[in-house]
C-alpha cells in the first residue's frame, strides 16, 4: 500500500494512502474524540465530534470522512474546534439519562470518554435538559435491553445490522427531535426481523443497548464455541466459579469477533441445575447414585463380557479430538472391534465417501475467510444463515463485494433474498439439477479445458452420461425453468472463482453420495478447485464433526482416514497400541442400531449422542436400545436416550476441559478449561481412559489432553505437525506435514490426493427419493434447523432466552395447502408417515413450497424423526432424512 | 392484496420509487397499512425497517386509516390568535377524538395543520373540501351536527 506523510498536531506520521485522517490518528495513538466511528463499519460522519482543521484554521473537516494526503497538516484541538464540539456534545447530554454510576456501560462508555476530553457547560446542559426520560425501555428481547433514553443516534447499531449482519432490523425512524432508532412500525425488537445476534449490542458506544445480565468479569478464557462446525473463537467471561458472559474473539480468523445468537447468548446451560453431577447406575428400573469406582468397575466388568462384534461405541462430534481418538482406540484396541461410528453418519458421510473417491479428501477444500472474496457463491442444500450463521455473514459480505449468489433450495430460505438466482427445485432431484448445469456448461463451451486435460480423468465417460440431462428433461424432474438453469450455469462457470457451499440438503438422501459426486463434477468441469475462494465446501454440523472423522471414529478407517483393511496400516496401529486389531470394517451407526434390534450387538457405549431424536424412525431406535444387554451413556445431561441406559456417566462440558476441536475448514483449534466441572463430572477422555485401565489395558495412562494429542499426531499424518503449544494463539488447517509446515487453507493446489493424483469425473444417473408422495401420504416432509436451537436441544432448550425466541416446533406449510386442509395459523395438526405420528402447531408461510411441509428436530415433544425414512444411501449408509411422505390432518 | 397488486403494477420495482409508491398507496388506501408497507418493501427489495424509516420521516404519510370525514383545524398564526385552540378542543369534546385520531365508528378524523391559507376567515377549519370560517364554539357545534 502506498504511504503518505502528514503531520497531526505537529507530529510527523506516515499512513496508508487509503486511510482517513481519523484512522491515521488513532493508529498513531493520537486521540480525536469520536462517537459514530467504528472500525468495522463505513464512516457515517454524523456525530461531528472528529472535526479537525486541515492546513488552515478556517478549513474544518470531519476526520472520519477525509482521506489523508501528502503534506497534509492536521490540527485536532483549538478553541474554535472545542466550541463546536462542546455545543454538539451538550445537545446529546440534554437528551441522555444521567445515571452513569449505575449504568452497565460505566467506565466503558464513549460518551463519557468524549465528555471528559471535550468538557461541557453544566449550567447550559441543565437549562436545556429534557424533564425526564420519556421513552419506555424495550425489554422484549430476552438477551438485551434497548433504552432509547440513552441513545445518542450515532447509527452504529443501524449500520451494524445493515453492513455486518445484513438483517436490517433497525433504521432511523421519525424526524427532528423525535428521531429514534426504530424497527419496522416501531414495534418491540422481538417482533421485528432481529435475529438477536447481539452484534449491535457489542458495538453500542453507550448504554442504549446492553445485555440483560451485563456484568463485569474477573477473568477471561479464550476457547472455541461448542455449537456448529464453523468453530468461532470465543472468550468466556468468568466471575467466581461461573461463566457469566461470552464475547467474540476478534483475533480468531474464523469469525473475527462475530457470533450468532447461540454462540453469544446460549451458554446458561453450563451451570444448569439439571447437569449430571455424579455417576448413576440403574437398579430395579431406577437410577441410583454411585461413586466413580463403583460405576467404572461395573462398566469394565460388563464390557469385558462383550468383546468383539457384540460391542459397539457411538463416539461424539461434540467431544474433543483427543476424546474421539481415545474412544475409537478403546473400541479397537480394548474391545477388539471396528464397530465405532458417530453422528457424521447422519450428516456428511456422503461427503467423506464421495469426495474421497473424486478428489481424495472429504472436507472443505477452501477456508471460511476465502468465501468473502469469491466471484460466485453457489449455495445448494444449505440454509446457511440459520445453520451456519457466521458463514452466512461471509456470503453476505461476498455479495456486498460484488459476488453473484446462486441459491438452490426447494424452500424460500432467508438467503434467497440476497440471491441473484434462486433455483427452486423439487426435494431430492439434486443430481438432475447439477448434471443439467454441467450439460449446459459443456454445450456452451464454458469448461476449463486445460484444467480437465491436466488434472482430471474419466472425462469422456462423464460427458457421455450428460447427454440425457437436457434442459427439458431436467425441468420435468426438478421443475426448474430451463432459462434459469442456463443462466445459473453461465454465472457459475463464468465467474473468476466459484465456491460451492452445501450441507444436509445434499447429503441426507438415499442417493447422497451421488449428489456430492455431482457437485464434484461441476467444480472439476470449471476448474474451480485448488485455487483461492473456489472449491467444494461441505458445511459441517457439529463443532467437532470434522475432528471426530479425522480421529477415525468411523468403522472403516483409523485416524487420518487410514483404512482398517490395509494390512500395513493395521500393523502400524497394532505396534503403536500393542494390541491385535480386526481388519474387517465395523458397522455404521445406522447398522449398529439394526444389529442391536436383531440382538447381534449386545453392549453399547454411547458418548454424547441423543440417538432417539437424531436418528430416523425413532420408534425403531427405541426398540433397539431396549434390547441391549448393557448400555452405558456418557453425557452432560440426562438426554432422552441416556435415560434408557444401565449406567450414566457424567461428563465435563467444553468449558470444563482442555483439548482441540477441528472446525469445518479443517482448522484445529485449542479448547481451554475455564471452570471446574459440574459436581463430580469428569472429562470424557478421563472416563474412557479409566474404563480401559480398569480392563487392564495398557496405553491409556494420560495425565492430560496434551499428552493424548502427542500420541494421535504421531499416528495421523495430516496432524503430524500440530501440538497444543503450536496452536495456542491461532488454529491451523490440516494437512500440517511438519512442525514448520504452515498448514493448508486450500486443498488440491497442485494435485489431488487420490491415488492417481487426478480429480475423477463420475457419470451419474438420476434416482428419485426412496419414498415419494402418494394418495395416502400426499406431502413431502423435509427436516431442517432453527437459528435459535441446536440439534436435539439438549443444550439450547435449557437456555430460557432461546426458548422465548423459539418456544416450540412448528410444521411449516404453504398457504395454498393450508387452505385446502382448512388450516389456520397455530392450528394443531397430526403429521403421520408410514413409521409414526407426531403433533405440532402449523405455521403458514409462502417460504414452504406447495406439496412440502418442513419441521426441525430440536423438540422432544414433537420428534420429527419418528416420521423420517431410514432408507440408506448404498455407499455412505446415510438415511434419507430430507425427504419422506407424510399426511397432515387437523386435530 | 388485489388492490396492492394493482397499485404496484404501475411501478418497475426500483428502490428509487419508494416515495411515489408510498404516495400512491396512501392515495388509494387513505393511509399506509402495515401489510401495504411490507408488500412495498418486498416489491422494491428494500428492508422493511427502511420503508418505515422513510414513511415516518415525512409528515405527509399516516399509519392509521382516516374516517369518512376529515376535519382539519388551522393552527396558523391568525387562527391561533383568534382562538384555534378552543375550536380544536370543542371538536375533540364533541367527537371524542384527539389530534391525529379517528373515531371508532370510522366517521371522523381530526388533524391540526399549520395554515390552510384563509387567514381572513380566522379561525377556520375544513371538513373534507369545504372551508368553514369565522368560527366560535357554538358555530362549530352546529356545523358538526350537520355532517
Amino acid at each position: 500500500m502506498h504511504k503518505v506523510s502528514l503531520t497531526i498536531d505537529g507530529v510527523n506520521i506516515k499512513a496508508d494512502a487509503s486511510m482517513t485522517v481519523l484512522e491515521a490518528a488513532l493508529e498513531n495513538n493520537i486521540y480525536i474524540p469520536n462517537l459514530c466511528y467504528h472500525k468495522d463499519l463505513n464512516p457515517a460522519g454524523t456525530c461531528r465530534m472528529c472535526l479537525v482543521e486541515v492546513n488552515d484554521p478556517n478549513n474544518q473537516v470531519i476526520a472520519c470522512q477525509t482521506t489523508v494526503e501528502e503534506g497534509m497538516s492536521v490540527i485536532t484541538d483549538s478553541p474554535r474546534l472545542k466550541s463546536v464540539r462542546q455545543i454538539t456534545l451538550e445537545l446529546l447530554h440534554v437528551n441522555h439519562t444521567q445515571d452513569c454510576t449505575h449504568c452497565g456501560k460505566n467506565s466503558n462508555c464513549q460518551l463519557q470518554e468524549v465528555t471528559s476530553y471535550v468538557g461541557v457547560n453544566e449550567a447550559r446542559v441543565e437549562q436545556l435538559r429534557k424533564s425526564s426520560p420519556n421513552i419506555e425501555k424495550d425489554t422484549s428481547n430476552p438477551f438485551f435491553i434497548f433504552d432509547h433514553n440513552k441513545c445518542i443516534l450515532c447509527g452504529i447499531c443501524v449500520r451494524t445490522c445493515n453492513e455486518i449482519q445484513g438483517v436490517d432490523a433497525l433504521q432511523f425512524g421519525y424526524r427532528g427531535v423525535n428521531t429514534v432508532v426504530s424497527t419496522f412500525m416501531d414495534k418491540p425488537v422481538i417482533e421485528s426481523v432481529c435475529e438477536s445476534c447481539g452484534e449491535c449490542v457489542v458495538r453500542c458506544p453507550v448504554g442504549a443497548l446492553l445485555p440483560v445480565d451485563e456484568m463485569k468479569t474477573s477473568r477471561e478464557v479464550s476457547t472455541i464455541c461448542p455449537y456448529c462446525g464453523v468453530g468461532c473463537g470465543i472468550r468466556l467471561g468468568i466471575r467466581g466459579e461461573r461463566v457469566v458472559n461470552v464475547k467474540g474473539d476478534e483475533g480468531n480468523p474464523v469469525n473475527r469477533g462475530r457470533l450468532c445468537v447461540k454462540g453469544r447468548f446460549g451458554y446458561n446451560w453450563i451451570h444448569h441445575k439439571e447437569r449430571l453431577k455424579e455417576p448413576l447406575v440403574k437398579k430395579e428400573g431406577k437410577f441410583v447414585k454411585a461413586t466413580w469406582d463403583e460405576a467404572l468397575d461395573l462398566v469394565a466388568e460388563k464390557f469385558s463380557r462383550y468383546r468383539g462384534s457384540e460391542f459397539a461405541a457411538f463416539s461424539s462430534a461434540k467431544c474433543t479430538n483427543e476424546e474421539n481418538y481415545l474412544i475409537q482406540k478403546f473400541a479397537r484396541a480394548v474391545m477388539g472391534t471396528n464397530n465405532v461410528d458417530h453422528c457424521a453418519r447422519l450428516c456428511h458421510s456422503p461427503s467423506v465417501a464421495a469426495l474421497a473417491q473424486s478428489l481424495g479428501s472429504g472436507a472443505m477444500t477452501n477456508s471460511i475467510e476465502e468465501i468473502a472474496d469469491a466471484g460466485c457463491i453457489f449455495a445448494i442444500g444449505t440454509n446457511t444463515t440459520e445453520s451456519h450463521p457466521v458463514i452466512g455473514l461471509k456470503v453476505k459480505e461476498a455479495r456486498r463485494k460484488g459476488a453473484k449468489v446462486i441459491v438452490a433450495n426447494p424452500r424460500r430460505i432467508d438467503l434467497c433474498k440476497k440471491a441473484d438466482i434462486w433455483l427452486q427445485y423439487r426435494g431430492g432431484t439434486d443430481v438432475a439439477l447439477l448434471m443439467g448445469m454441467c450439460r449446459v456448461i459443456v454445450e456452451e463451451n464454458l469448461t476449463d479445458t486445460s484444467f480437465i486435460a491436466r488434472r482430471c480423468e474419466n472425462y469422456e465417460a462423464f460427458k457421455e452420461s450428460l447427454q440425457e440431462f437436457t434442459p427439458a428433461y431436467v425441468e420435468e424432474i426438478t421443475g426448474v425453468d430451463p432459462a434459469l438453469l442456463r443462466e445459473a450455469a453461465r454465472i457459475y462457470a463464468g465467474a473468476s472463482s466459484s465456491s460451492v457451499l452445501y450441507a444436509m440438503g445434499i447429503t441426507q438422501h438415499s442417493h447422497g453420495t451421488d449428489n456430492v459426486l455431482a457437485i464434484s463434477n461441476l467444480a472439476l468441469l470449471t476448474g474451480n478447485l485448488g485455487k483461492p475462494s473456489s472449491g467444494i465446501n461441505p458445511l459441517r454440523g457439529q463443532n467437532n464433526v470434522q475432528g471426530a472423522c479425522d480421529m477415525g471414529a468411523l468403522p472403516n478407517v483409523y485416524p487420518g482416514y487410514q483404512k482398517v483393511s490395509d494390512p500395513d496400516v493395521k500393523e502400524k496401529f497394532e505396534n503403536a497400541w500393542k494390541a491385535t486389531l480386526d481388519e474387517s470394517p465395523g458397522l455404521t451407526l445406522t447398522e449398529i442400531v439394526n444389529a442391536a434390534h436383531k440382538g447381534d450387538v449386545k453392549a453399547l457405549y454411547l458418548v454424547g449422542e441423543n440417538s432417539l431424536l437424531s436418528e430416523p424412525d425413532g420408534n425403531h431406535v427405541l426398540e433397539a436400545l431396549k434390547k441391549l444387554d448393557f448400555f452405558v451413556a456418557q453425557d452432560i445431561f440426562m438426554s432422552e436416550t441416556a435415560s434408557l441406559a444401565d449406567v450414566v456417566l457424567p461428563a465435563a462440558s467444553f468449558a470444563e476441559k482442555n483439548g482441540t476441536f477441528t472446525n469445518t475448514e479443517r482448522r484445529v483449534q485449542l479448547v481451554r478449561k475455564a471452570v471446574n466441572p459440574a459436581g463430580d463430572a469428569k472429562p470424557d477422555w478421563w472416563i474412557t481412559s479409566q474404563i480401559a485401565k480398569k480392563m487392564n489395558h495398557r496405553g491409556f495412562d494420560f495425565k492430560n489432553a496434551s499428552e493424548i494429542f502427542v500420541e494421535l499426531a504421531a499416528l495421523t499424518p495430516s496432524y503430524k505437525g500440530i501440538t497444543h503449544e503450536r496452536i495456542s494463539q491461532k488454529g491451523i488447517s490440516w494437512p500440517v506435514k511438519s512442525r514448520v509446515h504452515k498448514g493448508t487453507p486450500v486443498l488440491h493446489k497442485d494435485s489431488f490426493s487420490t491415488a492417481s493424483g487426478k480429480g475423477k469425473f463420475f457419470p451419474l444417473k438420476y434416482i428419485p427419493p426412496a419414498e415419494m408422495p402418494d394418495e395416502q401420504y400426499p406431502f413431502i416432509l423435509t427436516t431442517g434447523r432453527s437459528l435459535y436451537h441446536y440439534h436435539t436441544g439438549t443444550m439450547t432448550r435449557r437456555v430460557d432466552g432461546l426458548n422465548i425466541l423459539k418456544e416450540r416446533e412448528t410444521v411449516e406449510i404453504n398457504p395454498g395447502d393450508a387452505s385446502l386442509l382448512g388450516l389456520g395459523e397455530d392450528d394443531r395438526v397430526r403429521v403421520t408417515s408410514r413409521r409414526g405420528e407426531i403433533e405440532a402447531a402449523v405455521k403458514i408461510t409462502p417460504n414452504s413450497p406447495a406439496g412440502m411441509v418442513s419441521m426441525s428436530f430440536h423438540f422432544s415433544e414433537s420428534p420429527a424423526n419418528l416420521l423420517t425414512n431410514p432408507a440408506l444411501d448404498p455407499v455412505a449408509k446415510i438415511p434419507e432424512l430430507k425427504v419422506c411422505a407424510v399426511r397432515v390432518e387437523k386435530i | 392484496m388485489q388492490d396492492l397488486d394493482n397499485i404496484l403494477s404501475s411501478f418497475e420495482g426500483k428502490s428509487g420509487e419508494l416515495i411515489p409508491v408510498l404516495q400512491k398507496i396512501q392515495n388509494e388506501l387513505g393511509y399506509l397499512s402495515e401489510e401495504a408497507m411490507l408488500r412495498a418493501a418486498e416489491f422494491l427489495n428494500i428492508p422493511e425497517s427502511k420503508v418505515f424509516g422513510v414513511a415516518s420521516f415525512y409528515s405527509q404519510f399516516r399509519f392509521t386509516p382516516t374516517g369518512r370525514n376529515k376535519i382539519t383545524v388551522c393552527e396558523g398564526t391568525a387562527c391561533h390568535v383568534k382562538g384555534a385552540k378552543g375550536i380544536k378542543e370543542e371538536i375533540s369534546r364533541i367527537k371524542g377524538i384527539e389530534d391525529g385520531e379517528t373515531s371508532s365508528c370510522m366517521e371522523y378524523t381530526l388533524e391540526g395543520v399549520a395554515c390552510i391559507g384563509c387567514c381572513a376567515l380566522a379561525p377556520c377549519i375544513t371538513i373534507n373540501d369545504d372551508v368553514h370560517g369565522r368560527l366560535d364554539k357554538k358555530k362549530v357545534s352546529d356545523i358538526l351536527k350537520e355532517i
